[in-house]
C-alpha cells in the first residue's frame, strides 16, 4: 500500500462538505460519551470509559495543565489551533498581566486607590 | 494478522449490507456489514491485540490513539450515515468474531428496532452560542488614548474605566445567555427531541468568547432549512452561534431497557 516506511492506513476523512465544523471535541463529545452502549466481548466496561470521559473533560477544561504532561494533541489539530490562537491566548496573558499590575498597583497604598503620583511609573517598573 | 477481533461502528437494517459505502475503520481496514435478521452492524475486522482488553484499556488513555480512534470511528458513522438511517455505537465496542455480533442481533433485536425507529429520517444538529465581546465594549483596548484629565486623577480614571467595562462584560455575558436559552428553547420546539451538553472551554474551541449554549437537535430531515433560518436570524453582535451537522444522530441513539 505505501511504499516503505509505516503502513498508511487509508482512513477516510469525514468529507470536508459534510462536517464543516466538525472539531475533535465535538466528535469526542459525541463518540465517547453518547451512542449506544453495549457491552461487547471485550470487556472495557461502561464504568471505565465513563471514568475516562471525565477525564477527558478535565483535560479539556485544563488544556494549559494538559500541556504540561506534554498531552498535545489538539496543537497538531487545524481545526483546534491556528495562529489565531496563538494571538488569542497571547492577549489573554497580557491582559492578565495587566490586571496582575493593577492589582499591584491597587495594593501598594493598602486600602487607598493608587493616585496620580505613582500610577504611571508602575506600569516601567517590571 | 491471525487475531482479528470485530469492532461495531453502527446499528442498521438489514439492507444496508446490500448497499454499504466503501470506507476504511479504525484498522485501517474496509467496513463490512454483519446481518442477523431484520438487522446489521456495521463492522471492521480490527486486530484483537491493538483492541484486547489489556490493550485497549491502555490506549484509551493514550489521547493520541484516542483521538485518532475516534476520528476513524466517525468518518464510519458520518459516511455510512448519509446513505442509510443508523444508530452510532458507542467508541469501542469490540466482539470476538461475526458470530457474537449476529448473536448481539438477535438477543437485542427489539430494543434495537426501537433506538432505529428513533432516528430514522432525522438528523442530528449541533447549536452552539458564544457570548461575543462587542467591539464597543473596549474603547481603550484596541488604542490607548490619554485619559482626559479629571479629578480623581490618571490611575482613578482608569481604574474606574476598567471596572465599566468588566461591568458591560458581565452584562453583555448575562444577556447573550439569556439569549441562548430562548434560541435553545425555540430549536427544541422544532425538534424531536434535544441534549444539552456542557460547554467547551475556551481553549479548546480556539476562542476566547465564552460558550454559553451547546446542544444537540435531533431534527426532521425536512426540518433542515427551519434550523438554518432560525440560527441564522438570532445570531446578533452580542451572540455568535455556530451551526454543526448534520451529525449521525449519536446523542439520540440510546437503548431504552426492557
Amino acid at each position: 500500500m505505501t511504499r516503505g516506511g509505516l503502513p498508511v492506513p487509508n482512513r477516510a476523512d469525514p468529507p470536508a462538505h459534510r462536517q464543516e465544523s466538525a472539531n475533535l471535541a465535538d466528535i469526542l463529545e459525541r463518540v465517547l460519551d453518547k451512542g449506544i452502549v453495549i457491552a461487547g466481548d471485550i470487556r472495557v466496561n461502561v464504568l471505565d470509559i465513563e471514568l475516562l470521559t471525565i477525564k477527558i473533560r478535565l483535560l479539556v477544561a485544563s488544556v494549559d495543565k494538559a500541556r504540561e504532561m506534554g498531552i498535545d494533541w489538539w496543537e497538531h489539530d487545524p481545526s483546534l489551533s491556528s495562529g489565531h490562537r496563538d494571538l488569542t491566548k497571547e492577549n489573554r496573558q497580557l491582559r492578565e498581566r495587566i490586571e496582575a499590575l493593577e492589582a499591584r498597583a491597587a495594593d501598594g497604598d493598602g486600602t487607598k486607590p493608587p493616585d496620580r503620583h505613582h500610577e504611571p511609573e508602575r506600569a516601567d517598573d517590571v | 494478522m491471525s487475531d482479528d477481533a470485530v469492532y461495531v461502528y453502527a446499528i442498521g437494517d438489514a439492507a444496508l449490507a446490500a448497499d454499504l459505502p466503501a470506507v476504511a475503520g479504525v484498522g485501517g481496514t474496509l467496513v463490512r456489514a454483519v446481518g442477523s435478521g431484520a438487522l446489521a452492524a456495521v463492522a471492521s475486522s480490527v486486530d484483537a491485540g491493538e483492541f484486547g482488553e489489556d490493550a485497549l484499556r491502555h490506549n484509551l488513555e493514550d489521547l493520541g490513539w484516542l483521538a485518532d480512534t475516534a476520528r476513524a470511528h466517525h468518518a464510519v458513522v458520518d459516511t455510512v450515515a448519509r446513505h442509510h438511517p443508523i444508530a452510532p455505537v458507542r467508541l469501542a465496542t469490540v466482539y470476538l468474531d461475526d458470530a457474537n455480533v449476529r448473536a448481539l442481533l438477535d438477543e437485542r433485536a427489539a430494543a434495537f428496532t426501537a433506538a432505529l425507529e428513533r432516528v430514522r429520517g432525522r438528523t442530528e444538529w449541533g447549536v452552539k452560542a458564544f457570548a461575543a465581546p462587542q467591539a464597543a465594549e473596549e474603547p481603550q483596548a484596541a488604542e490607548p488614548q490619554p485619559p482626559a484629565p479629571s479629578e480623581a486623577g490618571p490611575g482613578t480614571a482608569y481604574l474606574m474605566r476598567r471596572r465599566a467595562a468588566r461591568n458591560r462584560a458581565a452584562e453583555s455575558r448575562r444577556s447573550a445567555a439569556d439569549a441562548a436559552s430562548r434560541l435553545h428553547e425555540e430549536l427544541a420546539g422544532l425538534a424531536v427531541a434535544n441534549r444539552r451538553y456542557p460547554p467547551q472551554d475556551p481553549q479548546l474551541t480556539g476562542s476566547r468568547d465564552e460558550m454559553v449554549l451547546n446542544a444537540a437537535y435531533l431534527v426532521e430531515n425536512a426540518g433542515e432549512a427551519a434550523v438554518r433560518r432560525l440560527v441564522e436570524e438570532r445570531g446578533a453582535p452580542g451572540l455568535r452561534l455556530q451551526l454543526t451537522g448534520p451529525w449521525a444522530p449519536y446523542s439520540f441513539a440510546t437503548l431504552e431497557e426492557t
